[in-house]
């Protein structure tokens, strides 16, 4: 694609900007901001990750890594924020799901350990991983909030902390691996992935690219399972004290 | 009139706040052991916080609380907790039956109420054994609020911690409750102190009272101070002037 075809796909932006402008929705700066970040973030990205894939090197590759987490840790933690410690919760959750997926992937040699495959995979983990987070931390801080009454009762009636917030913990856990689970159930019958998607339209060989997508799946799924449980069980200690108490400013 | 009797519960100075808000200030008296004391004043004069005191499910920033003639820091929060059961205004249920909610403080130790202590403490609270297997969310206000203290009895708690638990029920229900309580007072010995917004209970239900107000504590004495109250603020609550 030229980038004077790439410019008429601008006309995608000035729809929903006409119709932000005609029924008063008043979205037309949030579009527009969004459109020109998009544009200077993911050419940004093109031209690092060529660079990166030149070189080769192994020191580019995890400085991308890294930065890919520093990043997503940043984004996530702040709906953890009530939450005592949750940026480096946010960040070993990360880092160990990353290991995880990388020593699996490359121990099994079931991608190559090229720059390639390695920055790619990981952005789609650790996305993912920063969504999980947010939804996680999202519904946990809710559900101590909502149910602090079910905690103290727990605790009266000479409940440990984690018998306490159990409850919590596992409807937390539960609602944020849905959306991963319920998506890949209705996977290529609703929506083809953007992913396998894109390989298709590069020109790849659709079996190819679907078992591509199968792997990148079960990918997430474990993502999806490692994020919430390991965050949650990080997460829950900080809001009791010693003497097994709901701490008052959490 | 109450340092006659050996406390069960004693506080010493004790003060508790949330950031610069102060909840309880200087309270210092005792809850005599093997009596019911209720607990009176207006909406958000620390009485609730008073009862997390005493469960330990909050600390206090100064002074000291005794239980059983013990330092509340020197217990096992666990210990504490089975030797002083707390009932809830909400009486909130764990999802499940009547049967799971009662085994529940057995559950958190790794054991299991077996059928016949279950049919018996039910029996206790004035509820048929037909309810041991009825859903919680099925139970009427009243039927929860029994369940809950049942539940409470299971750890056999020396000190009961009541919390408006008949606030929100019908007059037929809350008869029920006061009959049962004093029963478990009676039968158990079981030290009660009971928070409720009705004076007309605290004072027939009640051996001593304790009035509070604002986060200090007011007056305490033999329930009767109730109908002739000597502090001029606890004349004018009862008399419905002051909320």
């Amino acid at each position: 694609m030229t980038y004077l075809t790439l410019s008429i796909t601008l006309i995608f932006v000035l729809i929903p900007l006409l119709l932000s402008k005609t029924l008063r929705l008043g979205l037309e700066r949030d579009t527009i901001v969004a459109t020109v970040r998009s544009i200077i973030q993911l050419l940004a990205v093109g031209f690092i990750l060529k660079f990166v894939f030149d070189s080769e090197s192994l020191f580019y590759i995890f400085l991308m890594v890294t930065l890919m987490i520093v990043v997503a840790t940043h984004n996530a933690q702040r709906k953890g924020a009530s939450i005592k410690g949750i940026a480096w919760k946010v960040g070993l959750t990360l880092v160990s799901i990353e290991v995880l997926t990388q020593s699996i992937l490359l121990g099994f040699q079931i991608t190559p350990p090229t720059a390639q495959y390695i920055i790619s995979i990981s952005g789609m983990v650790i996305g993912n991983s920063m969504v999980l987070a947010i939804l996680f931390l999202n519904r946990f801080t809710s559900e101590v909030e909502d149910h602090q009454d079910q905690t103290e009762l727990v605790l009266s009636l000479g409940g440990t902390p984690k018998q306490a917030i159990h409850s919590q913990l596992i409807k937390s856990i539960k609602a944020s691996m849905i959306p991963t689970i319920e998506s890949q159930k209705t996977v290529g019958l609703v929506q083809l992935p953007g992913m396998m998607s894109g390989q298709i339209i590069a020109g790849a060989d659709p079996i190819q690219a679907v078992q591509f997508q199968l792997l990148i799946m079960f990918l997430l799924l474990t993502t999806a399972a490692v994020t919430s449980v390991m965050l949650g069980f990080l997460s829950y200690p900080t809001l009791f004290n010693d003497r097994m108490q709901l701490l008052k400013n959490r | 009139m109450i340092e006659r009797y050996k406390p069960a519960i004693h506080f010493n100075d004790v003060t508790y706040s949330i950031d610069d808000n102060v909840i309880l200030k200087n309270i210092t008296g005792s809850f005599p052991e093997g009596k019911i004391t209720t607990l009176v004043g207006p909406s958000g004069a620390g009485k609730t916080t008073l009862l997390k005191l005493c469960n330990h499910l909050i600390s206090a920033d100064s002074g000291e609380i005794y239980i059983k003639d013990k330092l509340i820091a020197n217990y096992e929060p666990v210990e504490l907790r089975k030797l002083v059961g707390m009932a809830l205004q909400s009486a909130p249920m764990a999802e499940g039956t009547v049967l799971e909610n009662l085994n529940l403080p057995l559950a958190l130790q790794g054991k299991k109420l077996n059928q016949a202590d279950a049919e018996e403490l039910l029996e206790d609270v004035g509820l048929g054994k037909e309810f041991l297997h009825r859903s919680s969310k099925e139970l009427s206000g009243g039927q929860r609020q029994k369940v809950s203290i049942a539940r409470t009895l299971v750890n056999r708690p020396q000190v009961l911690l009541l919390d408006e638990i008949t606030s929100s029920l019908d007059r037929a229900s809350l008869l029920e409750i006061e009959e049962l309580i004093s029963k478990i007072n009676q039968k158990y010995g079981t030290t009660i102190i009971w928070i409720t917004h009705n004076l007309q209970q605290a004072l027939t239900i009640g051996n001593y009272t304790w009035v509070m107000m604002n986060g200090a504590l007011i007056e305490t004495g033999e329930s009767s101070l109730l109908e002739s109250p000597v502090n001029e603020k606890v004349r004018r609550f009862v008399k419905g002037e002051e909320e």
